[in-house]
């Protein structure tokens, strides 16, 4: 018997992206292979929004890096909330803003925070959290800068970390939160920071480095891009939309090449 | 002025108008978070009788979004047609809904009442509809526009090819054109959402697209989904441009949050024609929408975010659109929480456009944090094909690498046109077949070799 599937020569192509082109197909239908690819991958990426992060590792690993640690809640009750109500998971409870209170009282305010936040992917988090806050503190200590005590943020959004630097009175706060999941991208890590960190900033007021994973953005880079941020934040005293990342330009080579597209041969 | 009613034991009241539409809204997660949805599902049904006990008349009488402040709200009023309202002028929205539903309204009877309906009057009568109501209504309904080819006569169905890619890398973004192109996607446009808005990347993009199409002949429209003063800026500066895309929304705060007003999109509609690219037609704006967005961007006023979505229809149908959709699962579970959600409002915004007169598509969308997958966008793909959805999306594998949501597959459209016995646009289905892509029964016929004036291209250049 001939194989029902009908395979495309074109996949080839696929050395140029990350699109799933050249699929084949069974009848006109995606073919068996393909279709149990795409449900692995879903699953992949509704496990990292709904597997809850192991706090307890990711503490554990904070601790041996040397930092302290601060667990903290937002006033998310469970994922269906957290899902529903952003405003909930952008405001602390009212245990952690006492706890915070309170140990605000006992210390000198940090040069700025580090603050960690599960967001839409535990799996970002639980992988990639504790290397990049090992290299920011290596980075900010080089620099001469004191980071407060790592603080860990359950069923937190972006604006937590205002929440929390304002608490705390740090200079400026450095937010690590799990990133929207994408189909071929379940693990990316977001960094947003704010300079003079208080509640009901907008984004307009952060700046935000993406898509921190292995196939994306290294540590190293996503760390350099960080350290230029705050180092220009503390000369210019602010941060969001009036600071740019001119660090690195961006790789237009695609853009200018005066290569030969395939698609349109004896074109430049 | 306040509305009221007895069922049962138990006294209902709603403060006014708007109070009384969200009320009426079937459940989504974004009235909530809003504040402003039914307390329990009897309050909803309360609120539903209110509703079809209304006069239409009402509703231009009573501006839920007051019209001193918002140029919308003006819009609607000073561009309603007396004339064209008057068949229905009499009725109640629950009259409204029977007369829908009857034999009176056919294609040609609702063709010449759009002009006379108000979003507000549309939503308002969508909210006692159900599913089957929806899709019915919006069957009759035919809306046709054209720019290089026709989109919306009956029996065809079209797509947008959307070859995005993270990085916008041409020989990336080449190759999904290609894939797409092979398995018959791309009628109502390629449009490409950029990754960055940044002037130089964006016009590179439009250059390539028109390259494409001249070179194969195709007949279909390019767009780069850029923000619409880069491309009005791409205009001036002898750039070729074909559609011009802009995001829009219902209400005046809620535009000013994209940076846009109405006086900027009749200058981009202007500049759009000028260049007099169209070859069948003069439609040449493309618009997105999508319940929440008011809302997201603080703009609600109260009112719910269906009625605010209708709204923003009003706005498109002014600058005499060739294509608009909705990208409706795209927001987020915090306006449409599951699979339910996304599928009624897909079908409700479907309708309420089609009513107005809007050529309306779909991008039958989910993030991976709604309570959605593959079976919810195969329903609302199914129940739209058979509303007559004039275009969906076309994506390698249903997986935007950019955007990182999930939505209709080359594969998916193949499925509804096969199922249900529809085309692509003809112009776009005969150059199908002289490509060999489609056969001579308008099958798809590709297989592992390039066909006609592909066959020659050489994909081993690095």
């Amino acid at each position: 018997m001939s194989d029902p599937v009908i395979h495309n020569s074109w996949q080839l192509l696929r050395r140029f992206t990350d699109a799933r082109i050249g699929l084949g197909r069974a009848g006109i239908s995606l073919p068996t292979r393909e279709q149990l690819a795409f449900q692995l991958d879903h699953a992949r990426a509704r496990d990292a929004v709904h597997l809850p992060l192991d706090e307890d590792a990711l503490q554990q690993q904070l601790h041996e890096d040397g930092f302290e640690v601060y667990r903290l809640s937002s006033r998310v009750r469970h994922r269906q909330e957290y899902l529903q109500r952003p405003d909930f998971g952008r405001r602390l409870n009212e245990a952690s803003v006492d706890y915070l209170q309170h140990q605000a009282n006992q210390r000198s305010a940090p040069d700025t925070l580090i603050v960690i936040a599960d967001g839409l992917s535990s799996t970002a988090v639980a992988a990639h959290a504790a290397p990049m806050a090992r290299r920011l503190g290596a980075a900010l200590n080089h620099e001469g800068l004191r980071p407060g005590p790592v603080c860990l943020v359950s069923q937190g959004r972006v604006a937590v970390g205002d929440e929390v630097g304002e608490l705390l009175h740090a200079r400026s706060v450095i937010l690590l939160i799990g990133e929207r999941p994408g189909l071929s991208s379940p693990d990316s890590l977001g960094i947003y920071y704010t300079y003079a960190p208080r509640v009901g900033l907008t984004d307009a007021a952060r700046n935000c480095i993406s898509n921190i994973r292995p196939q994306g953005l290294s540590y190293d880079e996503a760390t350099d891009k960080l350290m230029f941020l705050l180092m220009e934040s503390y000369r210019r005293e602010l941060s969001g939309v009036q600071l740019k990342d001119t660090s690195v330009r961006k790789n237009t080579s695609g853009l200018e090449s005066s290569k030969q597209n395939f698609l349109l041969p004896g074109k430049h | 002025m306040a509305y009221q009613c007895v069922l049962g034991e138990q006294r209902y009241q709603f403060q006014d108008l708007k109070a009384l539409m969200a009320r009426a809204t079937p459940l989504r997660s974004g009235d909530c978070l809003a504040g402003v949805a039914a307390q329990d599902a009897q309050e909803r049904v309360a609120a539903q009788m209110l509703l079809a006990d209304l006069p239409l008349k009402t509703f231009l009488n009573e501006a839920l979004i007051p019209y001193e402040t918002d140029e919308v709200t003006r819009l609607i009023l000073d561009t309603h047609n007396t004339a064209a309202f008057a068949p229905v002028a009499h009725l109640t929205v629950g009259d409204f809904r029977d007369w829908l539903l009857s034999d009176q309204a056919d294609t040609v009877t609702l063709q010449q009442l759009a002009p006379g309906l108000t979003p507000e009057m549309v939503a308002a009568v969508s909210k006692i509809m159900r599913v089957q109501d929806l899709i019915r209504v919006a069957a009759k309904c035919q809306v046709i526009t054209r720019f290089r080819n026709t989109l919306g006569l009956p029996g065809r169905l079209s797509t947008r090819l959307q070859p995005n890619h993270p990085t916008d890398d041409p020989m990336g973004i080449a190759a999904s054109v290609l894939d797409g192109l092979l398995y018959g996607s791309g009628d109502a446009v390629i449009g490409i959402n950029p990754a960055t808005d940044n002037y130089q990347a964006v016009t590179t993009l439009m250059q390539m697209l028109d390259d494409v199409i001249q070179r194969y002949d195709i007949p279909t429209q390019f767009c780069i989904l850029s923000h619409v003063t880069t491309q009005i800026e791409a205009i001036h500066k002898g750039v070729p441009v074909d559609l011009i895309f802009q995001s829009i929304a219902g209400t005046e705060a809620a535009n000013t949050s994209f940076g846009i007003n109405l006086a900027l999109l009749g200058e981009a509609l202007e500049a759009g024609r000028s260049l007099q690219r169209g070859t069948l037609g003069n439609n040449l704006m493309y618009f997105e929408t999508g319940q929440g967005s008011a809302l997201s961007a603080n703009a609600h006023h109260g009112v719910d975010q269906q009625t605010c979505e209708t709204r923003a229809y009003a706005v498109a149908r002014h600058f005499d659109p060739l294509l608009v959709n909705t990208v409706v699962g795209f927001i987020g579970p915090e306006y449409l929480y599951d699979g339910k959600q996304i599928i009624r409002a897909g079908l409700e915004d479907h309708f309420c456009a089609k009513l107005l007169g809007v050529p309306m598509g779909c991008d039958i969308c989910y993030t991976n944090h709604a309570e959605a997958d593959q079976d919810d966008m195969d329903m609302l793909l199914t129940q739209l094909g058979v509303a007559g959805i004039n275009f969906i999306m076309g994506i390698p594998g249903s997986d935007d690498i950019m955007l990182n949501y999930q939505t209709t597959s080359f594969h998916d459209a193949l499925y509804i046109r096969q199922v249900l016995g529809k085309k692509p646009a003809p112009e776009f289905e005969a150059w199908l077949q002289r490509q060999g892509i489609f056969d001579a029964q308008g099958r798809l016929s590709t297989g592992s070799q390039l066909p006609g004036a592909f066959a020659e291209l050489n994909l081993n250049l690095r």
